[in-house]
């Protein structure tokens, strides 16, 4: 039987003011990127799925007492929506002083310094100094890979890396052990990185790694090709998922 | 009744230390100390750190003289590596190597001391300093920050960064190579940097007539001298292996492998002070003193391989016993010929051909465990030892800085000027700046030395036999 096309129903709403058409079910953050304005997001990836978990992306829905994270949140008609209002980057600073006081990040010593989206974010936010304890943590570094290495005193835990190796590489070596800020990006059964049977060492976790977690050995973030491959990567899943 | 004095902070020195000065039952002077009192704690850090790090990391230890601890840390991961870089990539970092030496001799130099020749060692301690100097002698002030941006602008044409180099300087190698402009652009600053050297050697030797009885009092004691040479006993700063010099003037070792230092120097630990006590073996604590740098160098070295440089070592070798100079004081005057054949030897490495060649980084993966990195910082030996586990991780690391390797001769030094110009009677400023004085012409870099947060300031404690503190003066 022939497949029925059906189209999407377009709706109308506002983001910051500006009337916007949408597809119904797409994401607050798809719609306002497609028209061109900024919310920031750290964990969000396109062309893998999304979980909200680092609230950098929050918006206000009017109407709502409560802030959405714009990854997950579905538009729907009439909404009107704000993304940049001063409660707004108030969570958001606080967001990024979290994440970069679970581990030590030190940006001077770092592959990903000068070409890191937490840090990137944190300068545009105005994050100039920490206004809770910062955690020292000793993570033991994996560096067994032959071509990667993975230091979990940077990690962020924003599971990039994970969703891509499961949804797009399709092997699902990496993945999330223990709770909380403990929690720990393991490969395989908690395998070290270079006796992971599963991995296809193809590089796209450390291609979209936000931070210097994930990294070719040898190559700061700004010199390996990650951005390219990453877009590549994701834009080819984007056509496909949308398609 | 017998008391102490203590100096505290120290100014215009590169950290944060304190001496104390210990005086017997007539209040004449016993006993003398040169204290560093910060800790970091570099080398228990880096534990666990990948080696390729390292560069980074320990180039932190330091603001001033990052490019050293870049190059001897880049040294012990070619070590690691056990990879022979590209002769270019060697040209590129003797050339970084001379830049930071002429931009932290004349920091050292113009800043730092040139107020307490110029001014006077009693002059009003609040003028006594680089802007008190500007106000007096702009001229002079001006060529020293001058000659400083020269070699900072070599640092900066090499890496886009005039501080913390630490992604151009890399295992194997460095990162990018010199362009034909950077060459011109170097190369058009030279005559002037030249003549600027000159000028201030002869600032320094019309003024030597002022300090006749400084340079009698200032640190003029025997010591052993260490430093790196050429294979033919020149004067070297990148490469080459160790020679040590008696307090006589004979060498008593030569063409040591500088990557078995440990098995000619011991360090000492004294309860006091967190600068460790380096020590030649074969003599022992504390008789196998030992001084480097900019001193150690001239005394230990034949001759500088440069024209102006081998002109101006045969006048400085005529100043000492046989060719050996021992008079602390005489470190800024080493430390201006040192100027003079850096720039020269700028030149010399910009005109060679290979210079513009692209072949800068040997690439390989770790093939040893351990890997030791021995260069001439401007304030002299340097050592990094690192030893890895098989992945790579660093799991011992032992840092000798140039600055501690004096340490003993720094007591030395002061003990001397102490006995000579304090009493402790009645404390007077110039009286206290004299002992400052001393410390200044070994040009201590207590921020490297302790691997410690530096901060500027100098103290002077007073105590009497009992140890119960009197007086106390402080500044800074």
């Amino acid at each position: 039987m022939a497949e029925v096309w059906e189209a999407s129903k377009m709706i109308e709403l506002t983001i910051d003011g500006k009337k916007v058409t949408a597809k119904e079910g797409d994401t607050i953050l798809k719609v306002a990127r497609e028209n061109n304005i900024y919310i920031p997001a750290l964990c969000y990836l396109e062309g893998v799925s999304s979980f909200g978990g680092c609230r950098v992306c929050l918006v206000e829905i009017k109407g709502s007492p409560r802030v959405f994270a714009s990854c997950v949140t579905p538009v729907a008609e009439g909404m009107e929506i704000i993304t940049n209002s001063e409660r707004l980057k108030r969570y958001r600073k606080w967001a990024v002083e979290l994440l970069l006081s679970e581990r030590p990040h030190v940006c001077s010593v770092c592959v990903a310094n000068g070409s890191c989206e937490l840090q990137q974010l944190a300068t545009d936010l105005g994050v100039d100094h920490l206004r809770v304890e910062r955690e020292w943590t000793n993570y033991e570094l994996d560096l067994t890979h032959e071509r990667f290495a993975y230091d979990p005193n940077r990690c962020i835990l924003c599971t990039r890396c994970i969703r891509i190796c499961d949804e797009i590489e399709g092997v699902h070596t990496i993945d999330l052990m223990l709770r909380g800020k403990n929690s720990k990006v393991i490969f395989d059964l908690n395998d070290k990185w270079g006796f992971a049977e599963s991995c296809t060492s193809c590089g796209k976790c450390s291609a979209v790694c936000p931070v210097g977690a994930l990294y070719v050995k040898g190559k700061p973030h700004s010199e390996s090709k990650r951005k390219e491959l990453a877009s590549f990567v994701t834009s080819r899943r984007s056509e496909k998922t949308i398609g | 009744m017998s008391r102490e004095i203590i100096i505290s902070p120290v100014t215009r020195i590169e950290g944060h230390a304190k001496i104390t000065i210990h005086l017997d039952e007539e209040g004449m002077v016993k006993d003398a100390r040169f204290h560093v009192t910060d800790f970091r704690g570099f080398e228990k850090f880096c534990e666990g750190r990948p080696f390729y790090e390292m560069p980074g990391i320990t180039s932190r230890i330091c603001g001033i003289c990052p490019v050293s601890h870049l190059l001897a840390s880049a040294k012990a991961c070619d070590d690691l590596l056990a990879v022979k870089i590209p002769r270019t990539a060697e040209l590129l970092r003797r050339l970084m190597h001379m830049g930071q030496i002429i931009q932290s001799h004349a920091l050292s130099f113009f800043y730092l001391s040139s107020p307490d020749f110029l001014l006077g060692l009693d002059s009003e301690p609040s003028k006594r300093n680089i802007l008190g100097l500007a106000e007096k002698y702009p001229e002079i002030a001006k060529q020293g920050v001058w000659l400083r941006k020269f070699g900072q602008s070599i640092i900066e044409t090499l890496s886009g960064r005039r501080i913390h180099s630490s992604d151009w300087i890399v295992p194997g190698g460095v990162k990018t190579p010199l362009s034909k402009e950077g060459v011109d652009k170097i190369l058009a600053d030279v005559p002037k940097a030249i003549e600027i050297a000159l000028n201030s050697i002869e600032l320094f030797n019309k003024n030597m007539e002022n300090f006749k009885n400084e340079m009698r009092d200032f640190g003029d004691f025997q010591t052993y001298y260490m430093s790196l040479v050429t294979k033919d006993g020149g004067l070297e700063h990148y490469d080459g292996n160790i020679r040590i010099l008696s307090p006589e003037g004979k060498v008593v070792a030569d063409q040591l492998d500088p990557s078995k230092y440990f098995e000619y120097i011991g360090e000492a630990v004294e309860d006091w002070s967190y600068m460790k006590f380096p020590y030649l073996k074969n003599v022992g604590y504390p008789d196998g003193a030992y001084r480097v740098g900019p001193l150690a160098r001239l005394n230990n070295a034949s001759h500088c391989g440069t024209e102006m440089a081998d002109n101006l070592l045969k006048e400085f070798k005529k100043l000492g016993k046989n060719g050996v100079v021992q008079n602390t004081f005489m470190y800024h005057y080493a430390r201006l010929i040192e100027i003079v054949f850096c720039i020269e030897k700028v030149k010399e490495l910009l005109q060679d051909p290979e210079i513009l060649s692209t072949e800068v980084q040997a690439k390989a993966s770790l093939n040893k465990r351990e890997g030791v990195g021995v260069i001439e910082a401007p304030r002299g030996t340097l050592f990094h030892h690192y030893k890895v586990d098989e992945q790579g991780r660093i799991t011992w690391v032992n840092l000798i800085i140039a600055t501690v390797n004096n340490n003993i001769a720094f007591n030395k030094a002061v003990a001397q000027v102490a006995k000579k110009y304090v009493n402790g009677k009645k404390l007077n400023e110039g009286m206290l700046n004299k002992v400052e004085a001393v410390v200044r012409a070994l040009d201590p870099c207590l921020s490297c030395a302790t691997h410690a947060i530096g901060r500027m300031p100098v103290r002077i404690q007073l105590y009497d036999h009992n140890g119960s503190l009197i007086d106390e003066i402080a500044r800074g």
